[in-house]
């Protein structure tokens, strides 16, 4: 390398941001502990970037989950600086000159490192019923396809955008007190179908909607709809559902069945 | 063998002091405990009505002491806050479509502010006239 190119080369190199992650291997230790990497710094460097250089050049046993690079997969959420965050939405530039604290997400169990236990959602996710459930199963596949409108497919097409990243779970403090409670996610999903014109479970899944750990477990913080990568806005699909929980009880009075 | 051991993180009774969103949240929620105190005093005037003028008049002039007036003044301060952060949080529990697309925010707040406006001026004349 020529001497002249040194100079350009060496100021680049100069800068360094500070990236401490919160380390767990659950063979050696017994709680988890910070451990700080110096990464060289580049605007235009994703957290996730700067995890992927930590685990090629620094430290291979760092553990981190990912995928796709593009906030579609939702595999790399964890706490940026406390906050709920995509790894491969979040950039060092927003963060430079100061440290950069990494954490596994919020509320839910610390598996290894950066990885989580996710159990718990994936079984919410599948208790709500997240499927179409006709109102006859004897119509002929030769009979077509169920046909919706644009305005009927408006009306639950936000909700359906999640990427189940588990960002809302973790910036969820009713979930992190009490884990009996349904969820910000799920209840998002819940509303997906309950709102989808080609659908007629809706009964079943009230019964979901009006329990304790259901809508009522929400005191409306809101903070999920505000970490929320894909802009689902959870917090709107359970106000929502509470109105039809009201509207449910109410007419359960007149009209017990 | 499994080596996993899944780690539980502890949440202390001070999360809310962390982030400041958790922070307004706790004080959106807590103002409940004001306007409570608030309400007790204001039905304690009711019940004092019923035992008549002296009753009635010696509970009037407990409201203008200065401990009662800066209570007062905290209370509206804290009913304000909670009415402005609720007045923003409400489209998300509106489900109006026109045409097809959603309506859109910004109408669904100011229908609220127009609305408390009407119902404030309201009150004032009937209590004045």
């Amino acid at each position: 390398m020529s001497a002249q190119t040194m100079p350009a080369h060496s100021t680049m190199a100069n800068k360094v941001i500070e990236v401490e992650i919160l380390r767990y291997r659950p063979e050696q230790d017994d709680n988890p502990f910070p451990q700080l990497f110096e990464v060289p710094y580049n605007p235009d460097m994703s957290i996730l970037e700067a995890l992927q250089y930590i685990k090629d050049h620094l430290d291979s046993t760092v553990s981190f989950r990912w995928s796709c690079r593009m906030a579609i997969c939702g595999s790399c959420g964890l706490m940026v600086n406390n906050i709920p965050k995509l790894g491969c939405k979040a950039f060092l530039r927003d963060y430079y000159p100061q440290k950069v604290k990494l954490e596994a997400l919020a509320n839910f169990p610390i598996e290894r490192d950066l990885v989580v236990d996710m159990g718990d959602f994936i079984k919410k996710l599948e208790e709500i019923k997240p499927y179409i459930i006709p109102a006859t199963d004897d119509k002929c596949l030769s009979e077509g396809t169920y046909k919706q409108t644009p305005e009927q497919m408006e009306k639950y097409k936000q909700f359906s955008m999640c990427i189940n990243c588990g960002l809302c779970y973790s910036a969820c403090p009713q979930y992190g007190l009490d884990k009996k409670f349904t969820g910000p996610a799920a209840l998002a999903l819940l509303a997906r179908y309950n709102r989808d014109s080609r659908d007629a479970g809706s009964a079943e899944r009230m019964k979901i909607v009006n329990q304790e750990e259901g809508v009522w477990s929400c005191t409306f913080v809101g903070y999920c709809s505000v970490v929320c990568p894909k802009g689902v806005d959870p917090a709107a699909a359970i106000q929502l559902l509470k109105v039809e929980s009201s509207k449910d009880y109410l007419i359960g009075m007149f009209k017990p069945d | 063998m499994s080596k996993r051991k899944p780690y539980q993180r502890e949440m202390n009774n001070d999360w809310w002091l962390k982030n400041a969103f958790y922070s307004k949240y706790m004080i959106r929620e807590g103002s409940s405990i004001l306007i409570t105190l608030y309400s007790l005093i204001l039905a304690w005037g009711v019940f004092r009505l019923s035992q008549g003028e002296e009753a009635f008049n010696a509970w009037l002039s407990a409201l203008q002491h200065p401990i009662s007036i800066i209570f007062h003044l905290l209370v509206l301060l804290i009913a304000l806050y909670h009415t402005i952060t609720w007045f923003s949080l409400a489209p998300k529990a509106v489900d109006l479509y026109i045409k097809g697309k959603p309506l859109d925010a910004k109408f669904i707040v100011a229908g609220h502010y127009i609305s408390f406006i009407i119902v404030t001026i309201f009150c004032l004349v009937v209590i004045m006239l």
